[in-house]
Parts: structure tokens; sequence; C-alpha cells
């Protein structure tokens, strides 16, 4: 028993390095999208106040792109306004309604906040950004992001009382269903860790009929993003031999160098369709105890 | 003590708002510089509060990056293995050293070159081998490890000249 005791105490230097290596590796290999990371609601908490506090010298030096691209936005949706559109016919009217449901079966599915970046990166293979709302003002994971300018950027991953953390589009995990604007053909847009200017967007058919410049939109069928959203325009096919679908290079609409406004956006039927997707998978693929 | 804990927030403060903040040279380098902070640690500090003190960054610089354990499994490492660089290249007793912390003053400039060196190495090769084992391909490895570890020397020989340590010479007096 001596022995022992006196081994540990001679390669005691050891055992801490091994004790210490060993909680960094569990914390980096348990941490994914879908594990929280220990202590990470409370470090949130933290960071994110010294990011406040950066972040508050930092946007100066953007006020002016920001601008522009707010006048871009309000520069739309001017085109939207009914004012803009002459009626045939002066006993029709178009009303819309604002509230969430009507007798008419109008309900409101998405839901728009606005929330300040903090802290930005997109040096690293796995980028993630900070915004300034939290579970307290009704942020909550997997609702998506888009730029002030109207282009997708990301999706919300966690969240703190007062600050969310958003998985980037530049992250080498992050997947989402992206259609283009002529065909209709969807596929899924990933990044190659590679160059933040562009993603790729992989299982096109090859049916489908593609050239340089065209529109790639966000997919009707993706849980998180409303669709319709422009995500960029396509750079550069190629095609898979293995698979005989087409990869396109992306370029980004979105400019993720810098970020300062965004918008989140939830999704109110969220919950529904997700519970109602695994319940399918559960019924369909249960194992059939129940005789024939 | 007070001096190195001032060093510590500053290291991490250039770290996450200049260093992981300015636009990409390319996407093979990511400069790092924090680590320099362990590299600098009083001679006389034990090994366990090396090992301490090193996870204590790392895992601080984590919660910023929002990815927990990365750097704080490469900066243990190298806090580990710097007491072994220190000892192989100038032998002698704590006792004898006539400053308190490494630098060209305390070690000579080739001891001290190739202590920073072998460190940056190790730490750079420690952080893009956790990266890669989740992502990458064997050319990218290794020309982001020679890449990144050339740029973070570039960084603290830079800092070594622009920022002149003082440092008192320390007498059998005291």
């Amino acid at each position: 028993m001596r022995n022992v005791f006196l081994f540990l105490r001679r390669y005691s230097v050891f055992f801490a390095f091994l004790v210490l290596q060993i909680i960094s590796l569990s914390f980096l290999f348990s941490y994914n999208r879908f594990h929280r990371a220990k202590f990470l609601g409370i470090a949130n908490e933290v960071t994110g106040r010294i990011n406040t506090q950066y972040n508050r010298i930092e946007d100066y030096f953007n006020l002016k792109q920001e601008n522009r691209r707010l006048h871009h936005l309000n520069d739309s949706l001017l085109n939207l306004l009914q004012i803009n559109f002459l009626k045939p016919d002066s006993a029709v009217r178009i009303v819309k309604d604002t509230i969430p449901f009507d007798t008419l079966g109008h309900y409101r599915r998405y839901l728009y906040r606005d929330a300040t970046v903090v802290y930005n990166t997109v040096s690293s293979q796995k980028n993630y950004f900070q915004l300034n709302r939290g579970s307290k003002l009704g942020i909550r994971d997997n609702m998506a992001v888009i730029s002030s300018d109207g282009y997708p950027v990301g999706i919300v991953v966690n969240v703190s009382n007062n600050f969310s953390e958003v998985m980037s589009l530049l992250h080498v995990q992050n997947t989402v269903n992206a259609s283009l604007k002529k065909g209709g053909e969807f596929g899924t847009l990933q990044w190659d860790g590679k160059d933040p200017r562009y993603l790729s967007l992989k299982n096109i058919p090859k049916s489908a009929d593609v050239k340089k410049g065209d529109t790639i939109l966000t997919s009707t069928y993706s849980y998180n993003f409303p669709p319709g959203f422009i995500i960029g325009t396509v750079a550069d096919i190629s095609m898979d031999n293995v698979t005989g679908f087409f990869t396109l290079k992306v370029k980004t609409a979105a400019d993720f160098f810098n970020l300062q406004q965004v918008h989140v956006i939830e999704n109110l039927q969220y919950d529904e369709q997700v519970q109602l997707f695994n319940d399918t998978r559960k019924k369909i693929e249960q194992p059939k105890s129940v005789s024939k | 003590m007070i001096r190195n804990m001032i060093r510590f927030a500053l290291f991490l403060l250039i770290q996450v708002y200049i260093l992981n903040k300015i636009p990409q040279l390319h996407r093979f380098i990511t400069p790092y510089l924090y680590f320099l902070f362990i590299l600098w640690l009083p001679f006389s500090m034990s090994r366990i509060g090396l090992l301490l003190a090193g996870f204590v960054l790392g895992i601080t610089l984590d919660y910023f990056t929002m990815s927990p354990g990365l750097h704080a499994s490469a900066c243990v490492l190298i806090a580990y293995f710097r007491p072994f660089m220190i000892h192989v290249l100038m032998p002698k007793d704590i006792s004898e050293f006539n400053y308190r912390e490494p630098s060209v003053k305390a070690m000579g400039w080739t001891p001290y070159a190739v202590y920073i060196s072998v460190l940056t190495i190790l730490h750079n090769g420690c952080i893009v081998f956790l990266e890669w084992l989740s992502f990458g391909s064997f050319i990218d490895f290794i020309i982001k490890v020679i890449g990144t570890t050339a740029i973070s020397l570039l960084l603290i020989f830079t800092v070594e000249f622009l920022f002149p340590r003082q440092l008192k010479y320390r007498t059998n007096v005291q």
C-alpha cells in the first residue's frame, strides 16, 4: 500500500497532466451541435457581457455599410406596399390581416425579432456568432437568423438568459436545405471549411438546368428558414461522377465579414413539424411486434 | 503574480478581439499568440501550477470561441513539456537562474529560440490535429501546422522586439 502512495506521489505531475487532458478532450468530444458543452450557459453570460462592451466600439466602424444595407431592405419593403399597385376593379379590395388568427384560417407562421451580433469569427472551420438576445426575449434553439439585408446567415444552437449562440452557415457541420430559383430542384447546402466566400450545394439532380449566375434560395422544405430568401449565386458547376449529382459552388450573398444587425426568425410550427416527422419515423420503423 | 494576471487578461483579449477577428490571410493560417503567456511564466512556478495555469488559460479562450476543450488540451500539453524543455536546454537548478522568467537575456539567443519554436510547433500541432480529427485531409493538416507555426513565431519575435520586458537581475542576496 505504501508503495502505491509513493508511486502516486512520484508521478503526481504526470497524473495531473493526464487528468487535465482527459477533462479537456472529453469537453471537446462531447460537444457538438446537439450536446451542450459543460457550463456553457454560465460562460455564455460572462463572455456575452465582455463581447457587448467590445461591440459598442466596433459597431461604429461598420455603420456606413450597415446603413446602406438597411436602406436597401427598406427600399425593397416599400416596393411591396399596396399603394404601389392599382386595382383593376374598385369593387375588389385587398385586405391584409395582421392578427395571427382569423375566421378565414389565415395564421402567422413566421415571427421576426431583431438582434445585434456581439461576437463573430470566420477564420475557424467551426464558426459561431453571439447575439445580444436570449431566452428572456423568446429566442429558442433552431431559429433561423438572417442578416439585415435579408440573406440567411445561420441557425441558433444555444441560448442563455440574455445571449444566444448562432451556428454560422460557415460551419462544417451546418446543413441547410436550399433550392434553385429557376427549376426548384433542391439539395443540401454545406460549407467545405475552406473559403468563407463560397458554400457548396450538393445533390442537385443531373436533369436540372443550371448555369453560372443562377440564384439559390432557401427551400420550401426547410423547417428553420422561410422559403424564398436568397442564399447566393452559382459560381461554379461540377459533376460528381460516382453519384451522378451536380455539386454547385455558391457565392454567398451575405457578407459574413461584417455582420452587425440581424433578424431572428421563429417558425411557430417548428415543434409540430419535427414532432410529426419523428412520430412518423417511429411508427413506420418500429419492429412489428403485432401479428399480421 | 499581479503582473502575470494582467498578462493573462491582455493575451486573452488580444487573441479574442484582434487575432481571431482580423481578415483571414489564407485558409491555412490562424495567428495564435496567447500561449506565450505560458512560455513566459516564472522559472520558480511548480509543475502542477503550470498545468493548472495552462488549463485555465485554454478553457477561458475556449468559451470565447465556442470550442470547449480544444485550446485547453493544447495548453496543458505545452505546460507539461515546458519544464523538460528548460531542463534540456539549460541544465541547471532553478535557484541558479539570474532572471525570473524565460527570455533572451536569461537563456541566450539559441536556447531561447529553440525553446519557443519547439513549444509553438507542439501547441499548433495539437490544435490542428484535434481539428483535423473531425474534418479535413492529411496534406491540409501538414500545411496548416507549418503555416500556423510560421505566423505564430513571427508574431512572438515581433512582440519580443517591440515590447522588451523589464527584467530584474537577481542576485544571491535576495
